[in-house]
């Protein structure tokens, strides 16, 4: 996405109500920094994001998606983490065909405990995206104010 | 179209340091919906909740978006409040501009920036929010306590005052857990058992407690106020009511060879056992791996001198199945194990040992019958070095030892050396320390008494190695207040062992779907607020499961997590969560992706007439969700092939909105 | 002179991959150190006297050359700081300091002789280059 002319990427993080989302607040709670960029969408469960809803996202100008969720095992909807594995796992093999590199979405699990784990993850995925550049070949699709 | 209002929170300089709030309340007030937009110092304060009851009635607002700290936080609070100002509560949305914005951004400009968006990501969903109505279910007035040590008996008695039935689940024999192995307590130095065993009788003789020892809890379905758990009791091969504890069946035992776990395998019981004498209940098992009848069906001689007639060698694990309202946690902690620290030479030496081995050398139920002996000759030590810090506060080994501080250890340690020195003034004790930490009421005299009138050599330093030579152990340490290197020519090497949550507490909270963090100890809801509760609604945490305690601290925390499920069982009717799934029936085509995926087992198939076209009628297959039972993850919506299945709190149109919001 | 002994911190933090600030002081390493008894400053010393700057005397000691590397404190070590590594750290700031950073990597093949372990080329020439 460009700010003020400069290309500042935008990230999307998808974070469960138990785990992630927790792990978010703690990690403000520590004073943990991450980007700016990374704007966080709480859900119940990470079973709850649509591969719709990504797509959606990299449509209008996302520049990278992030999902966050209990670790596998520690669902509290029991199961609901393993459904997210698979359906992104199988999104994400569709995601070059789509026209989005790959490497701008990521699964990652983490815990109500682990506020760091948090932080680190957004400042490695932000760079990371950063480094891949402006998210450009969905910009056909996006409906022009 | 929704009326919303606008609520920026300052909270103090929490917010209003990294974020211009003024800035912020403009901005927000000309998004679509927007009818009003204010800033307040501490909107979670009376006078915030005032104003934002007062502005409800004078803008004739239909809908809320607080920005201010996580919802995790202080969402119920401002929900109630929209209740208080006659909206329904779930037209309230929060957007989280401290935790996840002013706490992690140092500049102004970027913090501004980013709580604009969060708080138009927030209007964006509330525009698309519709009232929603709780359900009610029933609460199961009854109270599964999992483990059986003095956390597990306090809570226990705690609900059983209150007039409620408690199980404790317990997978030993009998329930007292660590502090029945104990020998004395720390500060005020009185017997464990003299404190411990009247309340294992009282929990024994209470009829609102019923015992389930030699028992695990194998399946737990279920949510707040209605668990269905499933319990494996293990055979014991002994009726528990016929069997009256005399104990001769486990003195006439052949198999006298069995290491016993009671005395952390220092001596020996038989194959038919009672653990320690005052055990709860006080009945006979049969190991069934020891066991010469259950190994070759030749022996019999327990069932022989049984005058109740109690054995029964073909007993089989039993499944009972309960309803329960509440759960707690109480599965307590065990000392790590020392294989891995070779330079303690814990495997090479007997006269190597851990502190709760120390515990039972030293208990008069022990193995030496509490004369201070070394297990290797049986002879009296006279000079015994005690390591601290052993496998706690130990980063760069992951597999070896503990981050974290075991809290306990400081404490034993003084309180054995004491007694060490109590009982046996020609004994010299060294006690190695990194730092000795002594928080707590009396703690602190305690540790300066050890030091000033027993006389224990407390050296600041660490242990590098422990070599067995002859009958000696060479303790090689620092002494860095002296600047010195040591050797001590010591006879019995006590290592104050790093503690860590028993090994079923992992699966148990996975069956609880509990969460937990990186060392296995349960995680509390909030962990200065809330710290006996679960996250999971319905499950509390009592004693050393939720982190390292000692006795007091876990007594103290059994009884708070027995308040909160007293305060849960009392109550007739729990409201439930209604950010449910819901099916749009004319969309739905009756394919059952939603039924297979969902944990809960909430959606069933009904057969429904509807309307068609030319005055027709026809019957079709649709979803319904049963709100009592949903718990709201969102599985079957993504799994919905037609889009019928939606979230409500969560809907799918909702979710876009942000995404939007935050894209534009 | 601050920012001298600054530099001087770094860099020996920087070539030992070491963090003294991770240190706990349980002594751990000098408890462990078969060399202590010969030594003016002990492992746990090295550790602290680099986190707090006080450098100049480690340069100027003995015990430099008298630890063994035997790395039974890096072993030990609960936190995980590697005082050996620290101590080797130093041990090439002093050389360093010397002046003795005369070596390229140009220079190892005229010195080749068959004799010669294949090691001790690889560590003259971390010794003696920057």
């Amino acid at each position: 996405m460009q700010v003020n002319g400069e290309y500042k990427p935008l990230i999307v993080a998808f974070c469960c109500n138990w785990c992630s989302y927790a792990g978010a607040d703690l990690a403000g709670t520590n004073r943990s920094n991450y980007p700016d960029n990374v704007k966080i969408i709480k859900v119940p469960c990470s079973c709850r994001v649509n591969p719709m809803f990504i797509l959606r996202a990299f449509q209008r100008g996302a520049d990278g998606v992030i999902l966050c969720g209990c670790h596998p095992g520690d669902c509290h909807y029991t199961s609901g983490n393993y459904y997210t594995r698979r359906r992104m796992a199988l999104l994400f093999s569709m995601l070059n065909f789509l026209g989005i590199e790959k490497e701008r979405t990521r699964v990652e699990w983490v815990s109500a405990a682990e506020g760091a784990k948090f932080a680190a993850t957004m400042n490695e995925f932000t760079e990371a995206v950063a480094k891949l550049g402006e998210n450009k070949r969905l910009e056909d699709l996006r409906c022009k104010r | 179209m929704q009326r919303i209002g606008v609520f920026v929170c300052w909270c103090g300089s929490n917010i209003a340091g990294t974020v211009d709030v003024q800035a912020v309340s403009e901005a927000l007030k000309n998004e679509p919906g927007v009818v009003f937009s204010t800033n307040y110092q501490y909107m979670c304060s009376q006078a915030g909740q005032e104003l934002i009851i007062n502005s409800v009635k004078e803008h004739n607002l239909t809908g809320i978006v607080v920005c201010s700290c996580s919802p995790r936080m202080h969402e119920a609070t401002f929900r109630k409040t929209a209740a208080a100002a006659g909206i329904n509560p779930y037209m309230v949305e929060i957007a989280n501009i401290r935790e996840q914005c002013s706490w992690i951004h140092k500049d102004m400009e970027i913090g501004t920036e980013k709580a604009i968006i969060l708080g138009k990501a927030a209007i964006a969903k509330v525009n698309l929010n519709a009232p929603l109505t709780p359900g009610e279910s029933p609460v199961t007035k009854r109270a599964l306590v999992i483990g059986g040590g003095i956390a597990g008996i306090q809570t226990a008695l705690d609900i059983a005052e209150a007039g409620f039935p408690v199980d404790i689940v317990e997978t030993k024999p009998t329930i007292g857990g660590k502090m029945a192995q104990i020998d004395k307590t720390f500060p005020t130095l009185d017997c464990a058992a003299c404190i411990l065993t009247p309340k294992m009788v009282d929990v024994a003789q209470n009829d609102k407690i019923r015992i389930f020892s030699y028992s695990e809890v194998e399946d737990v379905k279920g949510f707040v106020g209605n668990f269905d758990v499933k319990i494996k009791k293990k055979a014991r091969y002994v009726k528990e009511d016929i069997c009256t504890g005399c104990g001769v069946c486990t003195e006439k035992c052949p198999m006298k060879k069995v290491p016993n776990e009671f005395n952390l395998g220092m001596d020996n019981r038989r194959a038919i056992y009672i653990p320690f004498a005052q055990a709860v209940p006080k009945v006979a098992t049969i190991d069934p791996n020891a066991c010469n009848m259950l190994k070759s069906g030749k022996c019999g001689l327990c069932a022989k001198v049984c005058t109740a007639g109690a054995i029964d060698y073909t007993q089989k694990d039993e499944i009972i199945e309960e309803k329960y309202g509440a759960i707690v946690a109480a599965t307590g902690f065990n000392p790590i194990s020392m294989d891995k620290f070779d330079e303690y030479a814990y495997n090479q030496s007997k006269d190597v040992i851990t502190s709760l081995e120390f515990e039972r050398l030293t208990n008069a139920a022990g193995p030496t019958a509490g004369k201070l002996l070394r297990p290797s000759d049986g002879k009296h030590p006279h000079k015994i070095v005690f390591v601290q810090c052993v496998g706690s506060r130990c980063e760069s080994c992951a597999e070896k030892g503990k981050e974290y501080c075991s809290k306990i250890c400081c404490m034993y340690t003084a309180k054995h050396a004491m007694l060490t020195r109590d009982k046996y003034p020609d004994t010299e004790v060294y006690v190695f320390y990194i730092d000795v930490r002594t928080p707590g009421k009396a703690f602190d005299e305690f540790y300066r008494r050890a030091v000033e009138e027993y006389n224990v050599h407390y050296i600041k330093g660490m242990v590098g190695k422990i070599s067995p030579e002859g009958d000696k152990l060479m303790v090689r340490g620092s002494d860095l207040l002296n600047n010195k290197q040591l050797t001590i020519d010591a006879d019995l090497v006590v290592l104050a062992a790093a503690i860590e949550p028993d090994k079923s507490a992992r699966p148990l909270a996975t069956m609880l779907t509990a969460s937990m963090d990186t060392n296995d100890f349960f995680t509390e809801a909030h962990p200065k607020l809330r710290p006996v509760e679960s996250p999971t609604a319905g499950v509390f945490l009592s004693g050393a499961c939720q982190g390292p305690k000692d006795i007091p601290e876990t007594v103290s925390q059994a009884s708070a997590a027995a308040a909160k499920v007293i305060g849960l069982l009392a109550k007739d009717k729990l409201t439930g969560n209604p950010c449910v799934a819901q099916a749009n029936e004319l969309m739905c085509n009756g394919c059952s992706s939603c039924e297979k995926v969902c944990p809960y087992g909430a959606i069933t198939y009904v057969d429904k007439e509807f309307r068609m076209p030319n005055r027709t009628t026809a019957i079709r297959r649709v979803a319904s969700v049963n709100p009592a039972v949903c718990q709201g993850c969102g599985a079957c919506t993504v799994a919905c092939p037609s889009g019928a299945m939606d979230l409500n709190g969560f809907l799918n149109k909702q979710i876009i909105a942000e995404v939007d919001a935050i894209c534009k | 002179m601050r920012k001298e002994i600054e530099n001087l911190q770094n860099e020996i933090i920087r070539i030992s991959g070491v963090n003294p600030r991770k240190c706990m002081r349980c002594g751990k390493c000098s408890g462990t150190c078969p060399a202590y008894d010969e030594m003016e400053y002990h492992p746990h010393q090295f550790v602290s006297m680099v986190e707090s700057g006080d450098i100049e005397p480690l340069l100027n000691s003995k015990s430099l050359y008298q630890c063994l590397t035997c790395f039974a404190c890096v072993d030990r070590c609960p936190r995980g700081v590697e005082p050996a590594k620290l101590i080797e750290a130093v041990r090439l700031a002093a050389v360093r300091k010397q002046g003795q950073n005369h070596m390229t990597a140009n220079d190892i093949p005229e010195k080749l002789d068959e004799d010669i372990p294949q090691q001790a080329l690889v560590s003259a020439l971390r010794k003696y280059s920057k």
